[in-house]
C-alpha cells in the first residue's frame, strides 16, 4: 500500500474509532480461548512489511503457509481417521471393519493403558485397566486378531504409543510380513513423541536418555526398511487438552520437533534422511480463528527453521504434515449433544487450516468411550464438510484476510518469544526438568477453570443457558469378561510358544540394550516369537531405569 | 482439633496420566485455604493408603480418567479401612458414568463422586461440607 492511500486508510480507521468509542458493547470479554484479546477490526495498517511471497507463497511451495500440497484438497479429500479402541482385539477388529464399512479411509488404534504403559494384562498395575481405555494388546497374537481381514497394504494405521513405541511397530509390522506385505508396502504413523509425555501427557516408561535413543532407533530402521512410515507424530493436542492456551501448543509442539531434528542429526542421521517422515498432531480448540491460524504459522516457522536453522534441502523436509482432533476438553457431560455442534466447528477450523487427516471426537466421549451411533454421527460430520459444505474447493480460502493474516503473525511471534525462553532455560530436557512447561501449562489450566467458574467465559449447556434435564444417552459398556479372557489367552500362548527362543531373544534384546546397537532388529525378532510386551519392556527397564516426575500443582 | 486446617490429599491412582483436573483441584482447595498434598501420578492403591496414614488427613480426593474407578475405589477404601482410616473422607472425581456414580454411593465406597461440569466452588463447598459433618460426628 503506497503512503497516500495509507494515510488515508489511517484517517478513515480515526474517525471509525471515534464513531464505535460511543457504542455500548456486550459485557464478556472479546478474547481467544486462550485469553488473547481481539481487536474489533484488522484493516491493511496491521499488516505492514506483508510480503504475499515471503509470508504466504503458492499452496505446496515455501513456506507453506496456504498448504503443503499444491491442489490440496481438490486432488484429495483429508484422510478421515477416527481414532479408537477398546477391549480386547477381537471387540476393536469389528469396530474397524464397522468404520471401514463407513467410509472410513485410515485407522487409528487407540490402546490401553497397560499396553501404553508397557505392561501385560496379567500385571497387577493392570488389575482394572485392561480394554478399559482402549485395546488390550500383549503379543503378535493380540496384533494379528486386530487386523485380521484388514489389508495392511491397502489401509495406513496409526498408533497412539509412545513409551513402548518400538514394540508395538515391530508387532505391526510382524503382522504384515505374515500377510506377506513387504515392509516398504506398509504406511502408517507411529506416536512415538516422548517429550510431550513428560510435558504433558504423562505416559512415559523410560528416562529420557533411552527414549531418545528408541526413537531415533526408529527414525533409522524407517528410512531403510519402511520408507512409507511416518516414524513419529509429535503432538501438540495432549499439551492443549492439559490445559495450555494455543500459542503454547505450537509453540512447544514445534520445540520439540526441533529437539528430535536435533537429536537424529547427533545420532549421525543426515536431516533430509529421515526429516521427510517426520509428522505433527494438533488440537482443534473451539476457538475457529485462532485454531486456523496456529496451523498456518505452524507450516510456516516449521519451514523456515528447518530451511535456515538446520539446513534441509529437501522440500518434503520442510512441509509440515499434520493429522488433528477436535478438543475433547472442550466437551461437556451436560446436554451432550450439543458436542456435536461443537466438534463440527472444530472439525471445520481443521480443513481450513489444512490438515491432512482428521479426528471428530464423538458426543458422548466426555461420559465414556463412544458407541457405534455417537461415532457414526462424528465420521459423518466429516463428511458433510468435505462434500457439502463447498469449503474443500478451494485452497486456503481465509489467506489474505486482514484478521487471520494477523493473528498469524501474532502467533508465530509469540511461539518465537517461547522458543527464546526455552533456549535461555538450557532446551527442552532442561525446561522439562525445572517443570517449565509443566507450570504454564497448570497456571493456563488453572484460569481457565476459574474463568468458567466466574461466567466470564461462556460454555453453552453449562454456565449459560442450561436446562436441568438429566442427560439421558446410552453409554458404551466395556465387557467385564475382557479382563479375565485377556489373561487366560495370554496364560495359553505362554505355553504353547517357544520359550527357549523367547528367552533367547529377551537376553539378546538385553545385551543390546546396554550397548549402542539399534534396538530395531531385535525387537523385531522378539515379538515374532511371541515375546509378550511386559516382557521386553521389562528387560528394558532393567537396563534404562524408569522416569519419575516431580509432582506440581 | 478445632481450627486446624483440613488436610486434603489428591490422588492419582492407575495408569493414566491425565493430571490436569488433579491440579486444578488441588490448587482451588489450596486457594480455598486447605492443606494439600499431592501424591503425583500413576500411585497404586497401597501407596495411596499408606501416604493417606503419613501425612494424616482429613479427606482424600480421587482423581480417575481411565475407566478403572470402579475397581480402583473400592480398593482403596477397603485398604483405608483395614488400616483404621474409615473416617477419611473418600471423594472421586473423573469420567465417571452415572450409574457407576450411583453405585460407588450406595456401597459406600465414597462420599462424593465429581464429574466433568462441577465447579470448583462445588468441589470446595462439598468438601467443606463433609469434614463439618465429620467433625460434629
Amino acid at each position: 500500500m503506497d503512503i497516500i492511500k495509507a494515510e488515508k486508510v489511517r484517517k478513515n480507521k480515526e474517525s471509525w474509532e471515534d464513531e464505535i468509542s460511543g457504542l455500548p458493547e456486550r459485557s464478556e470479554p472479546f478474547d481467544t480461548v486462550s485469553g488473547m484479546p481481539v481487536q474489533a477490526l484488522c484493516t491493511p495498517l496491521d499488516l505492514k512489511g506483508f510480503d504475499y511471497e515471503e509470508d504466504l507463497g503458492f499452496p505446496g511451495s515455501y513456506p507453506y503457509t496456504r498448504g503443503i500440497q499444491a491442489n490440496m484438497y481438490r486432488g484429495r479429500i483429508w484422510t478421515m481417521r477416527q481414532f479408537s479402541g477398546f477391549g480386547d482385539a477381537y471387540d476393536s477388529n469389528r469396530r474397524y471393519c464397522y468404520l471401514l464399512e463407513q467410509g472410513q479411509t485410515g485407522l487409528s488404534v487407540a490402546f490401553d493403558l497397560p499396553t501404553i504403559m508397557g505392561y501385560d494384562s496379567d500385571h497387577e498395575r493392570s488389575l482394572g485397566e485392561v480394554g478399559r481405555c482402549g485395546v488390550a494388546i500383549d503379543s503378535l497374537e493380540d496384533m494379528e486378531i486386530l487386523f485380521d481381514q484388514i489389508p495392511v497394504d491397502k489401509v495406513t494405521t496409526s498408533m497412539t504409543i509412545n513409551g513402548p513405541a518400538a514394540i508395538l511397530w515391530c508387532m505391526y509390522l510382524a503382522n504384515a510380513e505374515k500377510q506377506g506385505i513387504s515392509l516398504d508396502r506398509v504406511g502408517g504413523t507411529v506416536q512415538n513423541d516422548i517429550l510431550k509425555e513428560y510435558i504433558a501427557q504423562k505416559s512415559w516408561i523410560f528416562p529420557p536418555e533411552p527414549s531418545m535413543r528408541l526413537i531415533t532407533d526408529i527414525f533409522s530402521f524407517a528410512a531403510d526398511h519402511v520408507p512409507q512410515w511416518n516414524t513419529i507424530s509429535i503432538s501438540g493436542y495432549h499439551i492443549r487438552e492439559a490445559g495450555s492456551t494455543a500459542a503454547q501448543e505450537l509453540a512447544f509442539t514445534l520445540a520439540d520437533g526441533f529437539a528430535y531434528v536435533e537429536a537424529g542429526i547427533k545420532a549421525g542421521l543426515d536431516v533430509d534422511n529421515f526429516a521427510p517422515r517426520l509428522s505433527f498432531f494438533f488440537n482443534a480448540h473451539i476457538d475457529f480463528f485462532e485454531e486456523i491460524c496456529k496451523y498456518r504459522a505452524a507450516r510456516r516457522i516449521w519451514a523456515r527453521r528447518m530451511k535456515e536453522l538446520y539446513g534441509a534441502k529437501d522440500p518434503r523436509s520442510l512441509k509440515m504434515r499434520f493429522h488433528t482432533q477436535t478438543a475433547g476438553c472442550s466437551l461437556t457431560a451436560r446436554e451432550p449433544e450439543n458436542n456435536i455442534v461443537r466438534t463440527a466447528i472444530e472439525a471445520l477450523s481443521a480443513v481450513l487450516g489444512g490438515t491432512q487427516s482428521l479426528h471428530t471426537n464423538s458426543m458422548d466421549e466426555v461420559l465414556a468411550l463412544p458407541t457405534e451411533r455417537a461415532v457414526k454421527i462424528a465420521l459423518r460430520t466429516q463428511q458433510v464438510i468435505a462434500y457439502e459444505s463447498g469449503v474443500a474447493n478451494t485452497i486456503d480460502p481465509l489467506g489474505g484476510s486482514y484478521f487471520i493474516e494477523t493473528l498469524t503473525n501474532r502467533l508465530e511471534s509469540e511461539a518465537e518469544e517461547y522458543f527464546r525462553r526455552i533456549d535461555e532455560l538450557g532446551g527442552i530436557m532442561a525446561a522439562i526438568d525445572c517443570g517449565f512447561f509443566q507450570q504454564e501449562i497448570a497456571d493456563a489450566a488453572y484460569a481457565y477453570q476459574r474463568a468458567i467458574d466466574a461466567g466470564e467465559r461462556i460454555v453453552v449447556g453449562v454456565n449459560r443457558h442450561h436446562s436441568d434435564e438429566p442427560v439421558q444417552i446410552d453409554l458404551l459398556k466395556i465387557n467385564p469378561a475382557v479382563e479375565s479372557d485377556q489373561v487366560r489367552r495370554l496364560k495359553l500362548l505362554k505355553e504353547k510358544r517357544d520359550n527357549t527362543a523367547v528367552s533367547r531373544c529377551l537376553e539378546e534384546l538385553r545385551h543390546s540394550a546396554a550397548g549402542s546397537d539399534n534396538l530395531i532388529p531385535i525387537i523385531l525378532k522378539a515379538v515374532k516369537v511371541y515375546a509378550t510386551e511386559g516382557e521386553i519392556v521389562a528387560v528394558l527397564k532393567e537396563v534404562f531405569g524408569e522416569y519419575r516426575e516431580k509432582p506440581l500443582f | 482439633m478445632p481450627g486446624r486446617k483440613v488436610r486434603v490429599l489428591v490422588a492419582k491412582p492407575g495408569l493414566d496420566g491425565h493430571d490436569r483436573g488433579a491440579r486444578v483441584v488441588a490448587r482451588a482447595l489450596r486457594d480455598a485455604g486447605m492443606e494439600v498434598i499431592y501424591t503425583g501420578l500413576h500411585q497404586t492403591p497401597e501407596q495411596i493408603a499408606e501416604t493417606a496414614l503419613q501425612e494424616d488427613v482429613d479427606v482424600i480426593g480421587l482423581s480417575i480418567l481411565s475407566g478403572a474407578h470402579m475397581t480402583l475405589t473400592p480398593r482403596i477404601k477397603g485398604l483405608l479401612q483395614e488400616k483404621g482410616l474409615g473416617d477419611i473422607a473418600l471423594v472421586v472425581g473423573g469420567i465417571i458414568p452415572e450409574d457407576d456414580a450411583a453405585e460407588l454411593l450406595k456401597g459406600g465406597f465414597a462420599d462424593q463422586v465429581f464429574t466433568p461440569g462441577d465447579s470448583l466452588d462445588k468441589i470446595t463447598g462439598c468438601i467443606n461440607g463433609i469434614i463439618s459433618s465429620h467433625r460434629k460426628s
